[in-house]
């Protein structure tokens, strides 16, 4: 039983208010702000504020706090699962998602609280169910002036954020030529972690992948999927960490993965389509999870080099392993170097890095004491961040995209679009050699 | 929506506005606007609607313009509506008298062509939340719940739950629970039966405080029909209703194994939701049907987990971190179902530092002798992080994965590597750990004093772990070449030590080393008691003080205060009770997971729903408080009775009568109760309460009882050989359920019932009679046929020790299920036959 449900911006202003219940006592709002703000600079604390009372629960979307509060011990998951669908569904008629959109659109957002939530109970979230019951307009905010938002908001870290977005209009728009473009996009959009040795070798590797799709087709029309016809799904418990054995095969195996409830399974066993009825907006496909050993798409050699007492070399060679039409950008490379370095001199930044090749990294360091012996332990692991669009490291494949169609001159535009992104991409031990000098 | 009207203009965008001339402003336009026949007059209404809504999201009271806004409300224009019912049903009950005003059009609007008006004029006319609007309601409401769209009967089954929050009799005597049930197990649309459910689930919780009848309709609830007709629809219901009955499902008491599959088998395909909150939901019906079955249950871990992990990784951090506090419970209570998985809590980069310290306390957990080599590896990886918390933490986990018996010797030599790693904060979280590593393996000293001889106790700024490192030095001062001299040297430097932690480690620690070698300590004893003297803390100075005086009196006393021989701490306190924990685990898929803590300590009473587990004893069972409530009610009552009619067992009085006061202390929650005091009651205090008993007013022992909270036992007696029991034996529900909670189960067995008692038991209380009069107590019960639950216990005749029984009773079966935990297990068999005897009893007196 919901309470209240409110967005407020990065300031702690309202955007849009609701309550339900009219249980909750003044200042929610406020209280919660205090907390959070308190709560980011203090990592002490980690649960969800409950204060009085009254249990905060808040997902972070575009920057913007989707709050609710209950007074009642309910599903913590029901809850933040129901404040992405509604960042989801907003954004599904707004565009796109941001405080200036919400702003110029909070009328319509309180019709569409009004539909989801009735006196704290969860009613539908379906982009298209609401369609009925909208009556507002959405007024366009200029998406091209505005950072676009990733297809998915999860991958709204900070501010790095997703190349190729899904275009952002909404589903209730009209265009200006009074005629909707059919179109469909799924992207293949896949999170590696992966931890390496000094040696290069693999320790730990996993993928959490997600087909996420976005419908702009009119009349509902059925849609099959083909994946990889080889994929299999779940791995037996002893070989579940053994990485050595699973690399070679070209099968794609995957640990485990759930589907949206719109997707029917009758034929994924047999051919591995999904067939589905996508409603309007965006969702996800599909989730899925891989331990199983891939190519990962950097090798990184660090390397330090001691040049004296006070002094050393660090050389980070880092060697794209994807095929030279593929650009990998955004790409980070952090090494904490050891606390008492007081300067660091660099030869070479990276932007972005075009497949099959390699760069080097010089940084030169001074210390201001003498090393004790091992700076390798006081510096490191190596930390890389990247974004690699049209790459997919698991090699889960869309075969096709097959649309039932109406008639013959029928033919919307499909969009099939991979990114790889790294969540954790290590490399722990740091190689270490005296230059002499 | 361009505005067209000037006075409009100014305001194009909905931006914060600016406090009460605005709203005055607004007042003027909307009162210039109400008898306005003007072509464009819906749109300025539009925009200036739309700016009192934007100032009440603000939260600028915007109340005063209720009469305007009201003249105001006729209009066709959804969009207008729509905003007027928003700013009528925020301010209504400000304005009982002016909210009339819109009865009205609202009533007309309810009977409308169009469905979604009808739904939406129903939905404001229930949520004016105005008590003497309520005759207005009924009507609509009736109408409502037959009308011909399911959107209108959605809003009107949810109304219903408004109207009985609004005013309980007015939707009582409407009858409209009635008509909810009925549209619940008949209407096609899901969505309607999932509102009609929840309505139901709030009006009967609220109802049940007073009224049986609504206790006896919860129960229905949970009944086999109701269940297995929503969980055959399960996939016709949205995602969110979905949640609602799986919930529902979790409370469902299966009559036989085959119901059991049934509803595993329907919700597999559950478990492959991409919402979590579906699949969270169906892991609890699993993991709490199969809760009697050991090797199903174990199965039912080994199945959720690939789909708990999968979902960790996908969604937002926030969606993770509840998954995995989840996960964390599962790993907590079963750890070695999951210790082959340890490479999946391994720490991310990217994981926010409330998930990294969530996987090393799982981390912790699951080490055993395969990979603890591995895990302590990871953990010291994160010892050197940059993330200095987390390091902490990291640390920490190593030496509690030590002091579970695992890989000592390996781990002693990583945690003395810490220390040459030269940080501050390393040194001083090791050498807190050292410190406990010594307490539990004192034969692992040598080896690490030699490495902690070498720190210099300069380095370290952490009271904590100066304090450990002082300590050592003071515990191992003979085996230590430089302690008195280190101790000295830091006595010297006592004014530049503030912290009080440090001071009194370091007086104990220079006692101890006195003893061991005093002539090399006395002259940093004399000025450290000196120091210790004229010290400002209150228990610096104390100590320093009792030390002194100690040494006047005879030195001898003080050695074996101070060092005596000391055994090796075998197990450290565990902060959470195990109880606490079966308790979280009770109220799986909820908040209580997320805060480490079962429900009561967090919500107010008022707010415990339908499936929340309440503090007293009836959490035991499941379902059926109300029921419980009542029952257990009427047995102390029973016993109030027996307290004014016994007046020739005095003793017996005098307990009995601490016992009538639990009536009142009942629904204390049982946390007030703390374990310690209960666990601490000396026989003299036992002794006082019975002596007290007989002669000083009752009125005396019920004060006593309250402040001690605890059943009072009697004092124990030579026993006789057979087992007979007390026939009266008291004990209060909060330490039946602590004992419950603490013992382990002595005895489960399968029995049967005379084909007659099982005939005869249409109610709890008929074999609570039957029971009593074997002396054996019932003190909660719950259930409807053909299961029922209770749970008795009795005493040993003249001892202190309880017999405790859980009885599961299958009436269609004639079967019960027994678990039996005592006090004294050699007697449980003896217990079990005479209780086996008793239930065999039933129905053929």
């Amino acid at each position: 039983m919901i309470s209240q449900f409110f967005v407020l911006s990065q300031r702690g202003d309202h955007i849009v208010f609701r309550d339900y219940r009219g249980e909750v006592p003044k200042g929610s709002a406020e209280i919660f702000f205090r907390k959070v703000k308190f709560w980011n600079d203090d990592e002490a604390e980690e649960a969800p504020p409950n204060v009085d009372g009254v249990n905060y629960i808040h997902v972070k979307v575009a920057g913007l706090f989707f709050v609710v509060t209950t007074m009642v011990n309910v599903s913590p998951s029901l809850l933040l699962e129901l404040l992405q669908r509604i960042a989801r569904v907003t954004k599904d008629y707004l565009g796109v998602l941001n405080e200036d959109s919400l702003r110029k659109n909070f009328i319509l957002v309180y019709e569409l609280l009004d539909e989801v939530i009735d006196f704290g109970y969860p009613q539908t979230t379906s982009t298209e169910v609401l369609k009925s019951y909208i009556f507002n307009e959405p007024i366009m905010v200029d998406a091209g002036r505005l950072p676009p938002l990733g297809p998915a908001a999860m991958f709204m870290q900070g501010t790095k954020r997703m190349p190729g977005t899904a275009v952002t209009k909404s589903v209730v728009a009209t265009e200006p030529g009074g005629k909707k473009r059919e179109e469909i996009f799924v992207d293949i959009i896949e999170k590696i972690s992966v931890t390496f040795s000094s040696s290069g070798y693999i320790l730990t590797s996993e993928i959490d992948g997600t087909i996420q799709m976005k419908s702009y087709l009119s009349g509902n029309p059925e849609i099959r999927l083909a994946l990889n016809e080889d994929l299999s799904i779940g791995r037996t418990r002893s070989s579940s960490h053994d990485y050595r054995s699973s690399s070679g095969s070209g099968t794609v195996i995957l640990d485990d993965c759930n589907f949206h409830e719109s997707v029917h399974l009758d034929s994924f066993d047999i051919d591995r389509t999904l067939t589905l009825i996508p409603p309007d907006g965006e969702f996800a496909v599909m989730n899925y999870r891989i331990t199983q050993e891939f190519k990962p798409p950097f090798r990184v050699t660090a390397l330090i080099e001691e040049a004296g007492p006070s002094r050393a070399e660090v050389l980070l060679k880092i060697r794209a392993e994807f095929s030279a039409n593929v650009t990998a950008n955004t790409i980070t490379v952090q090494m904490p170097v050891p606390s008492y370095t007081m300067r660091a001199s660099f030869e070479l930044e990276a932007g972005a890095i075009v497949g099959a090749s390699e760069h080097t990294l010089r940084a030169k360091l001074t210390f201001s004491q003498e090393s004790h012996g091992n700076i390798t332990k006081e510096a490191g692991p190596v930390n890389m961040n990247f974004t690699i669009p049209m790459y997919n490291a698991s090699k889960l494949q869309v075969r096709y995209l097959q649309i039932a169609k109406k008639s013959k001159t029928y033919n919307p535009y499909r969009w099939v679009r991979y990114v790889t992104q790294a969540n954790s991409y290590i490399i722990k031990d740091i190689q270490n050699s005296i230059k002499e000098c | 929506m361009a505005p067209t009207a000037p006075t409009a203009a100014k305001s194009a965008s909905p931006s914060q506005p600016s406090g009460k001339s605005e709203v005055a402003d607004l007042k003027q336009q909307l009162r210039q606007l109400a008898g306005s026949r003007a072509p464009d007059a819906d749109d300025q209404r539009r925009d200036v609607f739309k700016r009192v809504i934007s100032c009440m999201t603000a939260g600028i009271d915007v109340s005063a313009a209720f009469g305007e806004m009201v003249l105001c409300s006729a209009t066709s224009d959804v969009v207008t509506k729509k905003m007027c019912y928003l700013y009528v049903g925020a301010h209504a009950r400000a304005h009982p008298d002016l909210a009339l005003l819109t009865i009205n059009f609202l009533q007309r609007d309810c009977r409308d062509q169009d469905p979604t008006i009808r739904g939406l004029a129903l939905r404001s006319l229930c949520s004016l939340r105005v008590p003497n609007l309520v005759e207005y309601l009924v009507t609509p409401l009736t109408t409502g719940l037959k009308d011909p769209s399911a959107y209108v009967r959605m809003i009107a089954a949810v109304g219903a739950a408004k109207l009985y929050h609004i005013s309980a009799t007015a939707c009582i005597d409407a009858d409209l629970p009635a008509s909810l049930k009925a549209l619940m197990l008949s209407d096609p649309d899901a969505q309607v039966v999932a509102n009609c459910l929840h309505a139901l689930q709030e009006i009967w919780t609220l109802e049940a405080a007073s009224s049986e009848a609504a206790a006896r309709e919860i129960e229905t609830l949970y009944s086999k029909p109701v269940v297995f007709y929503l969980l055959n629809k399960i996939k016709e219901f949205s995602e969110w209703a979905q949640c609602l009955v799986l919930e529902l499902a979790s409370k469902f008491l299966p009559s036989d194994n085959n119901e059991i599959f049934d509803i595993m088998n329907l919700l597999e395909d559950r478990l492959q939701h991409a919402n979590g909150a579906v699949v969270l939901a169906t892991i609890k019906v699993f993991l709490h049907l199969t809760m009697s079955m050991t090797d199903v249950h174990q199965q039912v871990y080994e199945r959720i987990k690939a789909p708990l992990l999968t979902l960790v990784g996908a969604g937002s951090p926030e969606q993770s971190y509840s998954v995995l506090c989840h996960l964390h419970l599962l790993v907590m209570r079963a750890p070695m179902l999951f210790s082959s998985d340890y490479k999946s809590f391994y720490c991310q980069f990217s994981d926010p530092s409330y998930v990294k310290k969530l996987k090393l306390e799982m981390l912790t957990a699951i080490a055993n002798e395969s990979n603890t080599y591995e895990i302590v590896t990871e953990l010291c990886e994160y010892a050197g992080n940059v993330d200095v918390p987390i390091a902490r933490e990291s640390i920490r986990a190593v030496g509690k994965i030590a002091l579970q018996q695992y890989d000592v010797n390996a781990i002693v030599d990583r945690l003395l590597q810490f220390l040459e790693m030269d940080k501050d904060f390393v040194t001083a979280e090791t050498l807190v750990l050292v410190k406990d590593l010594l307490r539990k393996y004192p034969q692992w000293s040598h080896d690490c004093i030699a490495v902690v001889g070498n720190i210099s106790s300069k380095n370290i700024q952490e009271p904590k772990g100066k304090a450990a490192l002082i300590w050592m030095l003071g515990e191992y001062s003979q085996d230590m070449h430089d302690a008195p001299y280190i101790l000295e040297s830091l006595v010297e430097n006592w004014d530049e030590e503030h912290s009080p932690e440090v001071r009194l480690h370091l007086l104990t620690a220079v006692m101890k080393c006195f003893f061991k070698r005093p002539p090399e300590t006395q002259k940093a004893l004399g000025a450290t008691l000196a120091a210790g003297l004229s010290n400002t803390h209150q228990d610096v100075h104390d100590r320093a003080l009792f030390y002194y005086r100690l040494l006047q009196y005879d030195p001898n006393v003080a050695e074996r205060v101070v060092n005596p021989p000391k055994q090796a701490v075998s197990v450290f306190a565990d902060t959470q009770s195990g109880e606490m924990k079966d308790r979280i685990f009770d109220e799986f898929n909820s908040l209580s997971v997320v805060y480490q803590k079962p429900s009561y300590m967090f919500t107010d009473k008022e707010h415990r729903g339908p499936f929340e587990y309440s503090e007293d004893l009836t959490n035991l069972t499941v379902g059926a408080e109300t029921t419980e409530n009542v029952i257990s009610a009427q047995r102390y009552q029973e016993n109030d009775n027996d307290l004014l009619l016994s007046t020739s067992d005095k003793e017996d009085n005098g307990t009995r009568a601490s016992n009538g006061s639990s009536t009142s202390t009942y629904n204390a929650p049982s946390d007030l109760i703390g374990s310690s005091l209960i666990s601490s009651q000396t026989p003299a205090e036992t002794s006082l309460i019975n002596t007290i008993g007989p002669t000083s007013s009752s009125q005396s022992n019920f004060s006593l009882d309250d402040l001690l909270g605890l059943g009072v036992t009697e004092s124990p007696a030579p026993s006789p050989p057979v087992l007979s029991l007390n026939s009266k034996p008291v004990l209060d529900p909060g330490t039946f359920q602590r004992k419950w909670g603490q013992l382990a189960l002595a005895l489960s067995q399968e029995c049967s019932l005379s084909p007659q008692g099982a005939a005869s038991l249409m109610n709890p209380q008929s074999l609570i009679r039957h029971m009593q009069s074997n002396y054996i107590q019932c003190i909660a019960s719950g259930g409807q046929p053909p299961n029922y639950k209770f749970f008795f216990y009795a005493q040993k005749d003249g001892a202190t020790a309880f017999f405790l029984v859980e009885c599961i009773v299958n009436t269609a079966s004639a079967k019960a299920q027994l678990k039996i935990k005592a006090d004294d297990g050699t007697a449980a068999e003896a217990f079990s036959t005479l209780f086996q005897s008793a239930l065999s009893q039933f129905g053929l007196s």
